[in-house]
């Protein structure tokens, strides 16, 4: 396989951002996703919304500033943009579940060609469950997207033919921005839409283990 | 003349009755009714089915209520956090049943409760294990235009603990900020809410354009004292 390097975290989270589009209205996952709020292009207005009532989330306060009564999905503290807004829960999804956001962004443990979404339990026997607002997000938004490296750490695909972790959702990932490559779900499998320089559709394929569409043209 | 202001904590829970279900406002620790929880604590209320979006953080708190054996189940989105190992510890000994439900359903659930809606269908959890009644028997399910549908039903409290901002003596309650979560929704879902306020207001005061919750939720409203941060803020409450 020819050689190639990888997005860096922040590389992808730039990747990702590149595609948010001036007036989206956009709930960013826990963990990974949460880096993309800082590489929104120059120019482009995103209002961010947390599941647990805010629409115009800002970045975190300065140290001494926390107030814990403002806080986003992941418990840590936040701020409000001029022009943003506090709702109640049944709001909050309500928004979700009725397609008002445009794009969530979350991590992943698996997706299928077809955008069937693993993302809150490994299945583990003993774990504690714990599902929040995924299933919700992962649903309700007009484009859910995934944002995860490619392979695990033992080299295997993280994209699969079928899902063995519990789902999140059916069908419901439109894009796959990896590491190595951006793809998109579609009812008939996998599309390209980019790759990192230096590695090939044929390599891809190689390491996803499936067939992929070249990029439209 | 209506005065749902109540002298105390203990008061205000006087009537929660052992084997009621107890919704507590809340997300992480914002909007926590800490001080009702140590009072429901100490009023001993038992075999209750709490409903939350977590199941406590620390020892105190809603952690404290488990930790004291007064809790059959939990309804709840998102239990494990790093320092959730009251719980932990009461679900792996099998001492506390747990229902897990997607966020957006437990708060639809709720509103379902309070707007007197029979049960909904909606496409959370479709396909997955979650779309499962607790005895494991598959969830009543629809196709409607093409889409797929779960039927979920309401989530009814006996009793209601959430904490608001300010309150008069009719029970028109404000939030402040992300505190507000669950606690309007949850108000409407119970026979009886007991909301704590940290500052009461003449009736008029509150402007009606943004009192969240009317006073026809609310039972009773208990003052609090607020403790205030340098940021102008509140401390992290359990």
């Amino acid at each position: 396989m020819s050689s190639y390097q990888k997005r860096s975290k922040e590389a992808l989270a730039k990747r990702v951002a590149q595609d948010i589009h001036d007036g989206a209205y956009v709930n960013l996952g826990i963990g990974q996703p949460t880096l993309v709020a800082n590489h929104i292009p120059e120019g482009r207005e995103v209002i961010l919304q947390s599941e647990n009532g805010i629409l115009g989330m800002g970045p975190a306060p300065a140290a001494g500033l926390e107030d814990y009564d403002l806080i986003n999905a992941g418990k840590q503290p936040v701020t409000l943009l001029p022009g943003g807004a506090y709702f109640h829960h049944a709001d909050s999804f309500a928004m979700m579940r009725g397609g008002h956001l445009d794009i969530c962004v979350l991590g992943a443990f698996q997706v299928s060609a077809t955008g069937d979404l693993a993302n809150w339990s490994t299945g583990e026997a003993g774990a504690i469950p714990a599902v929040g607002g995924a299933m919700d997000l992962a649903i309700g938004a007009k484009q859910t997207w995934v944002m995860m490296d490619l392979l695990t750490k033992q080299g295997a695909s993280k994209i699969v033919t079928q899902c063995t972790y519990p789902l999140t959702g059916v069908a419901c990932v439109k894009r796959i921005y990896t590491d190595l490559c951006t793809l998109a779900c579609t009812p008939s499998g996998l599309q390209l839409i980019d790759l990192v320089p230096g590695l090939s559709l044929a390599d891809l394929e190689q390491l996803v283990g499936l067939p992929i569409r070249p990029a439209a043209a | 003349m209506i005065n749902k202001l109540a002298d105390s904590v203990a008061q205000a829970l006087a009537g929660v009755k052992d084997g009621a279900t107890v919704l507590i406002g809340g997300f992480g620790t914002a909007g926590i009714p800490g001080e009702l929880i140590d009072g429901l604590i100490a009023q001993g209320a038992r075999d209750l089915t709490v409903v939350n979006n977590n199941a406590g953080n620390g020892d105190q708190g809603l952690a404290a209520l488990l930790k004291a054996g007064q809790v059959r189940k939990i309804i709840c989105s998102f239990p494990r956090q790093a320092d959730s190992h009251v719980f932990d510890a009461l679900y792996r000994s099998g001492k506390l049943e747990l229902e897990l439900v997607p966020q957006g359903n437990l708060a639809e659930r709720l509103r379902a409760a309070g707007a007197g809606i029979g049960a909904f269908f909606c496409p959370t959890g479709y396909g997955t294990e979650l779309a499962l009644n607790p005895d494991g028997s598959p969830k009543e399910t629809r196709e409607i235009n093409g889409k797929h549908y779960v039927l979920e039903h309401p989530i009814h409290g006996d009793v209601a603990l959430i904490k608001a901002e300010k309150g008069d003596r009719w029970g028109n309650l404000t939030y402040r900020m992300s505190a507000r979560n669950f606690g309007p929704v949850m108000a409407t879902a119970a026979k009886t809410t007991i909301a704590t306020v940290h500052e009461v207001v003449e009736l008029g005061a509150l402007d009606p354009e943004a009192i969240v919750t009317p006073g026809i939720y609310v039972s009773q409203v208990v003052k609090i004292d607020r403790t205030a941060t340098q940021a102008g803020g509140f401390k992290k409450s359990a």
